[in-house]
């Protein structure tokens, strides 16, 4: 069946809370100790209001999604973000025809 | 490697989920039940229990891992399974009752929140495990937590059983009056259809069809709020810009239930059903079917132009939610549900909404009263009467019909009752005080309606 697409290993990240030095840095350093790539970044303040959304490829980490989502979102509270990791296909399936 | 989405489309669906109450209602395994057939008691109770749980056993956790891989809530995990009434045609009504614990045990056991399915299809007629079915459904709804039961009164190619209409009636009541220190919720796991959907989702009424293959994945979506937010957001939108919005709406609503359907079916190797792109609100503030009419530029749900904005709705949705599903049954519509929705209940209580504009409502969404407390001291017969005006509606225009109905027992017109969790709470509403009785007496079948001459 067409609408079945082999799924990729790439996943979403969106990140959101007060601004503060490092969010980005943090992430970083967290999906490179799991061997996680990072595809693409894009990031904006608004009123002190950080926004950050990435786009990764689990493909070689070392946590399967649920956990990465999991431990970001956990450590994320700690900071005051808001930590959401998805697989991309929500989005996908949501937004393309 | 291209980046295909714009921060505004990642930003609505988060959006969706975590403002405005989207997500997947249930994934419901329906499970044959018709190779556990066999004569003596003992070993077909075994036989159900042990084939539920064999066929389930990975649902709740699969459910739970597909939710957090997408990061959107899957708020119930539910089983279906083939009519008990045909499953076991040979037993009494205690041997129904058995029959409905083994299934609750099995529930128990899976962690799910629901199994339907204590269920017969009588529209032409009894056969004597319907009779038995329908006698152990008071028993059998009093003493399990997960059960929930159907009943199929009429179709629109066979016509109205009125013996099912009145007996049904009597059942109801009964229901209520034995679960009544819990405000009769009985009642409230009791569905009697016209027409029903062999593949549904929803309980109370869901069962596994004859016709369904062995085992099989059915989701059902929610998402009232994100319609409610759309249509709220363009107050000056004319009708067809109207039903474009929700159109679009509809279609990302459904292809959650899509995306949903397809991982679940994948990860516990069951074919795919259906989506049903039903609009289902639940009591939580801002997820209501009535807040949508009422944006729509109505004072309170159930003033003059209900019917039509509804009618608007129900449609948009069907048009919506069918191109982004491969697989589209169930029920399939807008709900309106009085006590699962705080928009419905609101406008019961300050008199915009009543039991008569109710009906007229059902003549053009899914799928019929809902969830509805009447004074408990109504009679059998005006239940039956209301049955029968609601099947009659679903057989003359080919869709499906539903009664779940509470009498609140000791309780009068304007006092509450209060059922907890999705089922929320309802204030009780008047039925009229004139006697249906010896309409309903006269027993036999209203039959089946001319399909041509559609006027």
């Amino acid at each position: 069946m067409t609408m079945i697409r082999e799924e990729s290993g790439r996943a979403i990240i969106t990140v959101i809370g007060r601004d503060q030095i490092g969010i980005i840095a943090w992430v970083a350093t967290k999906l490179a100790e799991y061997n996680v790539n990072i595809l693409d970044i894009s990031q904006t303040i608004l009123k002190e209001f950080f926004t950050m959304i990435m786009v990764v490829d689990l493909k070689s980490s070392t946590l399967e999604l649920v956990e990465l989502a999991n431990t970001l979102e956990q450590e994320g509270l700690n900071k005051g973000l808001q930590v959401k990791v998805q697989h991309e296909d929500i989005f996908t399936y949501m937004h393309r025809i | 490697m291209t980046i295909t989405f714009a921060r505004e489309e990642i930003q609505q669906t988060i959006k969706m989920i975590h403002e405005e109450n989207l997500d997947i209602r249930t994934i419901t395994m329906g499970i044959s039940l018709l190779d556990c057939v066999t004569e003596d008691i003992n070993s077909l109770e075994r036989k159900i229990y042990d084939k539920v749980v064999k066929k389930a056993s990975h649902l709740v956790t699969v459910g739970e891992q597909i939710s957090s891989r997408y990061g959107i809530p899957i708020i119930n995990k539910r089983v279906s399974v083939t009519p008990i009434a045909i499953a076991a045609a040979h037993l009494s009504s205690e041997g129904m009752v058995r029959i409905a614990k083994a299934l609750d045990r099995a529930a128990n056991e899976l962690g799910i929140n629901f199994i339907g399915g204590f269920s017969a299809l009588v529209q032409k007629g009894f056969t004597e495990g319907d009779l038995a079915l329908i006698d152990a459904i008071p028993q059998a709804l009093s003493e399990t937590n997960f059960v929930c039961s159907s009943v199929n009164i009429g179709t629109t190619k066979a016509g109205i059983n009125m013996d099912a209409v009145k007996r049904m009636g009597e059942v109801i009541l009964n229901c209520a009056q034995k679960t009544s220190a819990q405000d009769g919720i009985g009642a409230a796991k009791l569905v009697v259809f016209c027409n029903a959907p062999e593949d549904n989702p929803f309980m109370a009424g869901a069962f596994h069809g004859v016709g369904e293959p062995d085992c099989v994945i059915n989701v059902g979506v929610s998402g009232p709020g994100v319609v409610a937010k759309v249509v709220k957001e363009f107050p000056d939108a004319d009708f067809g810009e109207l039903s474009n919005l929700i159109k679009q709406t509809a279609f990302k609503i459904t292809r959650m239930g899509e995306l949903i359907g397809r991982a679940a079916s994948k990860a516990l190797q069951v074919p795919f059903g259906i989506v049903d792109l039903s609009l289902a609100p639940t009591p939580a503030i801002g997820d209501s079917v009535a807040e949508i009419l009422e944006n729509m530029g109505l004072e309170r749900c159930g003033t003059h132009g209900t019917t039509a904005a509804l009618a608007l709705l129900n449609d948009a949705v069907k048009k919506g939610g069918a191109m982004a599903s491969s697989h589209v049954g169930g029920l399939s519509g807008a709900f309106i549900p009085v006590s699962e929705d705080a928009g419905m209940v609101k406008a019961v209580e300050v008199g915009a909404l009543d039991l008569d504009k109710l009906e007229a409502m059902t003549c053009v969404c899914s799928v019929g009263l809902d969830m509805i407390a009447v004074p408990g001291d109504v009679s059998s017969e005006t239940i039956s009467a209301i049955i029968a005006d609601e099947a009659a509606i679903g057989m003359i225009n080919k869709k499906t019909t539903a009664v779940r109905i509470i009498p609140a027992i000791g309780k009068k017109a304007g006092e509450r009752v209060e059922f907890g969790g999705l089922l929320g709470g309802a204030p009780v509403m008047n039925v009229h005080p004139f006697s249906s009785k010896t309409f309903i007496n006269r027993g036999g079948r209203i039959p089946a309606p001319i399909t041509s001459l559609s006027n």
